[in-house]
């Protein structure tokens, strides 16, 4: 038993030392979601680092928003207010009190060039105050991926970067790598559209394990709806780091 | 009260400041010209240039045809605006309103200004004389109104000064010109014969208004006084300043810090007392040598706290150049806002902290990328969709009405809805398929219709009948049908996304 923690302990100096973050003050927040915690490293979702998304088309889109406002929503219970930076938004913003969260608390942030919303993503990763940043762009290059992580590192924001319609998916210093896509709702004996349904793609994570799961938001929670699946994606090489 | 104006014509105004500049300029021909359609033409003449025949708009080669000496010198654009400003603000010397009449003239209200110097007649010469010592040729007049003001000083030629009520009499033997007119306008009257004002302002409204259009019964009636004409003052006067001369020149940063603070804790004091705060502030410093330098902060939410606003001065004390020294600070907030006393916290009472450093950050946004680009929705009370939010008016305000979530919204809306093709088994039943971006969706679920009416007392229009479907890729979409079946087939669109 000793041993175990021993090497526990251990790991998570590692894992510091690898992530180069500071410790976290007081409660971790932790969303909850279920199996798919088991795919990051002890555990616990990254909080204080920077998430990249990629959606294809609308419809991804759609179900990307509405996975992040999940997320969001946990995530703003402790903390500050978010700020959410785009250059062509569509988010309506009477649709996110169903994911728990006050649309008035969030700080819309409306711009025209893209040097303008990774300038305004920066600054906005470096005010401790803030719970979240959620950036949408299509490109990022990798320099501007490192600046932003850097900034993460040092302020422990947690920044959610949306690329719509990317030219490639090119390499960047994100913690994850994320694709969303929505699936067919199961409403069971009723007719209708059921809750909605999500796949959802983790192609990276550093430090932990990829994998892809299902979740469908009901009652303000996610739930995992089919077994964990380990199954590697078999198109993809799977990336660490 | 009545009200008095005062116009001031500049005769020369670039090549009396340039005799300024360059003294051995004077009693020479000179012109400004600047390159039009490849060839140079005159912008401005000298007085001399002016007395040999040399006008502005001529071609440099013709000038230079009549008088072989004349100096060309380039033209500065841009520079006659900065020159009539500073004439401008000069002037408040005299008046509280100055308004500028560009190209070359300033336009003064100075009711009840004139007994402060023994009078108008004084009052006038004072000006004269002050100009003339600078080496500007003024002429100026005082009327009841800015228009007959402004057409004695350029066409006048009994008395600068007319006497209350009296501005019909003057204007009759004066040029249609003198009405700041339109060059057409004034080539039509001359056409006709109309030399002076006196030969047609008899002539009735109508037979005026249809020969020469409105524009000039609405310049006669301003010069007459029967319409008002309302003049835009060149700064106008700000109620939150406050000052702070200094005995002995400040050269230091340490000493303008000081100065800042001791001007911020004034102001901030006073705006305590009204329960306001500031949105917008500058900081002027005085040079010995005339010069000002300025910096200028805005905020995202009013602000009295000096602490938050000098950190928002601090960054910018290094742009001041104090050369010399500073004699004089003025701290003034021309955009001032309320704010309760009780400040309370920006958002909910879960947060910790009190969300200075988040109106930091939006300070810095708005000053890079402007105030427009920060938007904070709330609930509308209104169920069309487009008109369900509203822009909240500032960082603090809290929503009125509930956000509804009885009905499903989705995540993502279109800014415009977008045409689509559908088929329709039956009237009032979902579509079976439809058509976007060419692009054909199986449609497996639907929920709906969400009957929602177009608000009669903000517009007129159809209803729209909205449907939450699903096809057969598990995306889903929010359509709706413009409108009834009557006659021609209702048009179908899509209006937004569901995660």
């Amino acid at each position: 038993m000793a041993k175990r923690e021993i090497v526990q302990q251990l790991q998570k100096e590692v894992l510091s030392l690898q992530q180069s973050k500071k410790p976290v003050v007081g409660q971790p927040v932790n969303p909850d979601l279920g199996e798919l915690l088991g795919a990051f490293p002890n555990k616990t979702f990254p909080t204080g680092a920077v998430h990249e998304f990629i959606s294809p088309n609308p419809e991804n889109a759609a179900a990307t928003n509405g996975f992040l406002c999940g997320l969001l929503g946990q995530l703003m219970l402790q903390k500050g207010p978010c700020l959410w930076i785009s250059a062509r938004r569509t988010i309506f913003p009477p649709a996110l009190k169903v994911f728990g969260i006050d649309p008035e608390r969030i700080i819309f942030i409306d711009l025209d060039r893209p040097k303008q919303v990774l300038w305004t993503i920066e600054e906005g990763l470096k005010c401790e105050e803030l719970s979240v940043v959620i950036g949408e762009l299509s490109q990022l290059g990798f320099t501007e991926s490192r600046r932003l992580q850097l900034a993460v590192e040092a302020s422990n924001v947690t920044g959610f970067i949306h690329r719509y319609q990317p030219r490639g998916e090119n390499t960047v210093a994100c913690t994850t790598r994320w694709k969303i896509k929505p699936i067919s709702s199961i409403s069971g004996d009723m007719p209708g559209v059921g809750f909605p349904r999500w796949d959802i793609q983790l192609l990276k994570v550093r430090n932990g394990k990829p994998g892809s799961w299902q979740f469908e938001w009901k009652g303000g929670q996610f739930h995992s709806i089919a077994p964990q699946r380990f199954s590697i994606i078999k198109n993809e090489r799977l990336k660490t780091g | 009260m009545s009200k008095r104006y005062v116009a001031i014509w500049f005769r020369h105004l670039m090549t009396d400041w340039m005799i300024r500049r360059r003294p051995e300029l004077k009693d020479t021909a000179f012109v400004f010209a600047a390159p039009e359609r490849g060839r140079m033409v005159v912008k401005s003449a000298s007085a001399d240039a002016q007395a040999k025949g040399i006008y502005p708009n001529m071609v440099v080669a013709d000038c230079k045809a009549i008088l072989p000496s004349l100096q060309v010198l380039n033209d500065i654009p841009g520079q006659d605006d900065i020159l009539l400003n500073a004439l401008a603000e000069w002037c408040i010397r005299y008046t509280p309103i100055v308004a500028l009449d560009p190209p070359d003239g300033l336009m003064l209200d100075v009711s009840g200004c004139a007994h402060l110097w023994n009078g108008e007649q004084a009052y006038l010469r004072d000006m004269i004389t002050r100009f003339s010592d600078f080496g500007y040729h003024v002429r100026t007049a005082m009327a009841d109104t800015a228009g007959t003001a402004w057409a004695i000083s350029r066409f006048g030629q009994v008395t600068p000064i007319i006497k209350p009520g009296r501005q019909l009499d003057a204007l009759l033997p004066l040029p249609p010109a003198a009405l700041r007119l339109e060059p057409g306008i004034l080539e039509r009257l001359n056409k006709l014969g109309l030399h002076t004002i006196g030969s047609f302002i008899r002539m009735p409204r109508t037979a005026l208004r249809r020969r020469f259009g409105q524009i000039l019964l609405q310049r006669l009636d301003q010069a007459l006084g029967q319409e008002i004409e309302i003049i835009q003052p060149v700064r106008p006067i700000e109620p939150y300043q406050e000052r702070l001369p200094c005995l002995e020149p400040i050269r230091t940063a340490t000493g303008i810090g000081i100065a800042l603070q001791q001007l911020l804790e004034k102001l901030c004091d006073r705006l305590g007392k009204e329960d306001k705060g500031l949105r917008r502030c500058i900081f002027r410093c005085y040079r010995i040598d005339g010069n000002i330098q300025q910096i200028d902060i805005g905020t995202n939410r009013p602000s009295r706290n000096v602490v938050h606003l000098f950190k928002l001065f601090e960054n910018k004390i290094v742009q001041i150049e104090p050369d010399l020294g500073i004699e004089l600070f003025i701290l003034e907030a021309p955009v001032v806002e309320e704010l309760t006393s009780a400040q309370d916290a920006l958002w909910n009472a879960k947060t910790h902290g009190d969300n200075v450093a988040v109106a930091e950050l939006l300070d810095r946004i708005a000053g890079k990328t402007g105030m427009h680009t920060i938007h904070r929705y709330l609930p509308n009370e209104s169920y069309w969709p487009e008109r369900s939010v509203k822009l909240a008016a500032s960082l603090q305000e809290k929503p009125t009405t509930e956000w509804r979530i009885d009905m499903p919204r989705p995540v993502n809306l279109l800014p415009k809805p977008e045409l689509i093709d559908v088929t329709v088994q039956m009237p009032d039943y979902p579509p079976m398929l439809f058509k976007y971006k060419g692009q054909l969706h199986n449609i497996s679920k639907a929920d709906g219709p969400e009957r929602i009416e177009q608000e009669w007392w903000l517009r007129n229009g159809h209803y729209r009948d909205y449907y939450c479907v699903e096809d057969d890729n598990g995306a889903r979409y929010w359509l709706f049908r413009l409108g009834p079946y009557t006659g021609n087939a209702p048009k179908w669109f899509i209006h937004g996304f569901f995660a």
